[in-house]
């Protein structure tokens, strides 16, 4: 593998975190606490989607997440070779 | 002093729960012996890191089971239940902070494929110190961890099966010492997937039944929204004059909402023990989707535990509030229990009754300073508004967890504040629930159901499952680090292979030992530290291991300093706060009180700020110093890497 693909490799993997993690942040900072109480404006059965997305929706989102990040970088280390 | 005293049962002896405990406990503790007398290993390869053949789908309920703790399984429920909204503090911090394991640390970690996190510091920044001083760090948290693991191990032998404490933790202790020693890492990986099973079933069975009853819909998590539950506990919140269950903000501010989840996220990740499961498996890969089992496994817990957590307050409080006096049972040390029948009673009968309580209040009183008095211990015998006796109450009062009291002698006990006659007949206000520990909530769910005793004496199994795997997992990172960082690495570095997984035995029973002391005489500052263990890894290890990873340019020199800032702040800050239990023999007072508070930030969110100053001292110190020797540079492009030498190096 050279030097160039190594290189491209890695920046296309920062690419797949820094935009997960983006959406990490913004669901679990974002809407279940900075903007908690506007999003309690909105229900959700008989809730509050702050409080829902507080203590369950983001869990959720957070195991979609990580499979994604495992599918993806299957991809990647098959596009790129890189796989053992 | 231990909160529990453990007293001879006042209930019937054949009681079947007890039976049935005995049975599930016995039958479990069975299976993870042999488990562990199957996978006994020879070599160091299988002791620290399994032999890196475990599946990923076993890995990740291994995983799930290390990661829930006796916290996780007992207290959890019980601390959002208290905390309403401002519970996802603990939701979304430990399973946020996964994400960034999965994401930053563990794919890379697994590459580097050494046998402990210290490893990785030390190669990573070319220097012993920054191995002893990760080896000390990881020791530290793990000890206070698994001295927290041991008690809860101690609160299910003694409130199920009545056992003394010391005796519960000695058996667990025993345990742990046969599956870990014999097997290492392989047995302790294949004992936390079945108790990973064990805990799970502990934890849905209960909450399906409780949410049947008061949902009428099956799936906790389902019930939790789409049902009115959660209307009708803020109404009868909001009558007994608390705050409404489903407000955010009420027990935390909105910046300490964010710094507590903060640091609880980025210090999960830091967790040595955690971090080492990613060791186990075959490949980059496999540590990937291990990551994804794992976080699935653990979301079905974390998901149903907020659930639980509403139900159960409901309940609780539904059952207690307005619930009816029916007899109040006086015991000194080893005599005969006094029984007082409370219904029925005249006027004056009653209040003969609450003359001898007042009396034995007082002697209790006298014991606190005088160990020549015996305590008296009251009970109070209750049934609930519809005429349910209550039994889960009294046995609870036994274990010292729960107290009630009818302070105004009206034969009821009230949860609302009221306003009686206490000493000196001076007026004062209190709820008649004068305590009730968060852990009550997961442990009582059953018997507060109605549930069959077999159900029960599965939440026992579990709660023991929990506490088991998890202190198995931190055993090992203390055996490792004595063992393979320190011992091996600076006193006898030509050791043979034998010897090497010996000495990991001897570092495991003198792990056991310490952990097992501080179980039975936990000395006040562990259950205080435990909380800011999570802090204290964010600001220490967090930043050092994401730095070594994606940046080619932090060195040694940043790595060290910024380490040792963050270390230092953070415990200075929490050492501060809370100086009255951390140092009770120096300060009776904390020394910073919630107004001095930096920021207004608490002692359980200030991690955060710590990691802040971890990551710019590091990164400021490493431009401001040489950049790190090639083959350092050349290890960092490696491990980036999925492919190549996926196996464990030797040494």
């Amino acid at each position: 593998m050279t030097d160039s693909s190594k290189k491209q490799y890695w920046r296309a993997n920062l690419k797949v975190v820094v935009i997960l993690l983006s959406i990490w942040f913004l669901v679990g900072f974002g809407l279940s606490i900075f903007f908690i109480e506007s999003m309690n404006l909105i229900s959700i059965g008989h809730l509050g989607l702050g409080f829902w997305m507080a203590q369950q929706g983001s869990i959720y989102i957070f195991v979609v997440l990580v499979l994604i990040y495992a599918l993806v970088m299957d991809r990647l280390d098959r596009k790129y070779k890189v796989s053992d | 002093m231990f909160p529990l005293n453990v007293q001879q049962p006042i209930l019937a002896q054949a009681d079947p729960a007890r039976i049935w405990t005995w049975a599930f406990v016995g039958l479990t503790f069975a299976l993870y012996l042999y488990i562990g007398w199957r996978s006994r290993v020879r070599e160091t390869r299988g002791f620290y890191v399994a032999g890196q053949g475990v599946p990923a789908i076993a890995n990740g309920a291994a995983t799930a089971a290390d990661w829930m703790s006796a916290a996780s399984f007992i207290s959890m429920a019980g601390l959002i239940s208290f905390s309403g909204s401002d519970g996802s503090v603990y939701l979304m911090g430990w399973t946020g902070g996964y994400v960034l394991l999965a994401l930053l640390l563990a794919p890379y970690l697994r590459k580097f494929g050494h046998y402990t996190v210290p490893d990785f510091i030390g190669a990573r920044y070319y220097s012993d110190t920054a191995r002893v001083v990760a080896a000390m760090c990881a020791i530290f948290v793990s000890l206070t961890y698994v001295a927290g693991q041991m008690k809860g191990v101690g609160v299910v032998f003694s409130r199920f099966l009545e056992v003394e404490l010391w005796l519960g933790v000695v058996i667990g202790m025993g345990i742990v010492a046969f599956f870990a020693g014999l097997g290492g890492m392989k047995g302790i990986t294949w004992t936390q997937v079945v108790q990973y099973f064990v805990l799970i079933l502990a934890f849905l069975i209960p909450s399906i039944a409780i949410s049947s009853m008061l949902t009428q819909d099956p799936i906790p998590q389902s019930g939790f929204v789409f049902s009115d539950i959660s209307e009708r506990l803020n109404e009868v919140l909001l009558e007994l004059g608390e705050k409404e269950y489903t407000k955010p903000f009420g027990k935390f501010s909105q910046l300490n909402v964010f710094c507590i989840t903060a640091a609880l996220m980025f210090g999960t990740a830091g967790l040595p023990h955690v971090i080492v499961r990613f060791y186990t498996v075959k490949n980059v890969r496999a540590a990937r989707y291990s990551a994804v089992w794992a976080i699935i496994f653990i979301a079905v817990l974390y998901t149903t535990a907020p659930a639980l957590g509403l139900f159960a307050r409901y309940n609780l409080i539904k059952n207690l509030h307005q619930s009816t006096v029916t007899q109040i049972e006086l015991q000194t040390g080893e005599e005969k229990p006094q029984v007082f029948k409370f219904a029925d009673q005249s006027a004056s009968q009653q209040q003969a009754v609450f003359k001898a309580v007042q009396q034995a209040q007082q002697t209790n009183l006298r014991a606190e300073t005088d160990p020549a008095v015996a305590k008296t211990s009251i009970t109070y015998f209750l049934t609930s508004p519809d005429g349910k006796p209550l039994n889960w109450a009294t046995q609870w009062q036994n274990t010292g967890l729960l107290k009630v009291e009818d302070l105004d002698r009206d034969g009821h006990i009230n949860l609302k504040l009221i306003e009686f006659k206490g000493a000196d007949d001076k007026t004062e206000t209190r709820s008649e629930l004068a305590k009730i520990d968060k852990d009550i909530i997961v442990l009582s769910t059953p018997e507060v159901a109605g549930l069959p005793p077999w159900v029960i004496a599965l939440v026992a199994a579990g709660g023991l499952a929990a506490a088991l795997s998890t202190a198995a997992g931190l055993l090992l990172v203390i055996s490792s680090s004595l063992a393979h960082d320190l011992y091996i690495r600076f006193v006898e570095p030509n050791a043979t292979e034998a010897k090497k997984v010996r000495v990991g035995r001897i570092a495991i029973l003198l792990g056991i030992l310490v952990a097992g002391y501080f179980g039975i005489n936990p000395p006040g500052f562990v259950g205080e530290v435990v909380a800011f263990a999570f802090g204290l890894a964010a600001a220490s290890f967090f930043p050092v291991i994401f730095l070594g990873i994606f940046s080619t340019r932090v060195n040694r020199a940043g790595a060290v300093s910024g380490m040792i800032v963050g270390l230092v702040f953070t415990m200075t800050y929490i050492v501060l706060c809370t100086a009255d239990k951390v140092l009770p023999f120096l300060f009776d007072a904390p020394i910073l009180t919630q107004d001095q508070w930096l920021f207004g930030i608490s002692p359980q969110g200030i991690g955060t700020l710590g990691m802040l100053f971890n990551f710019v001292v590091t990164w400021v110190v490493s431009m401001c110093t040489p950049p790190p020797p090639e083959e350092v540079v050349a290890l960092v492009e490696r491990i980036r890497l999925p492919g190549e030498a996926g196996a464990a190096a030797d040494h």
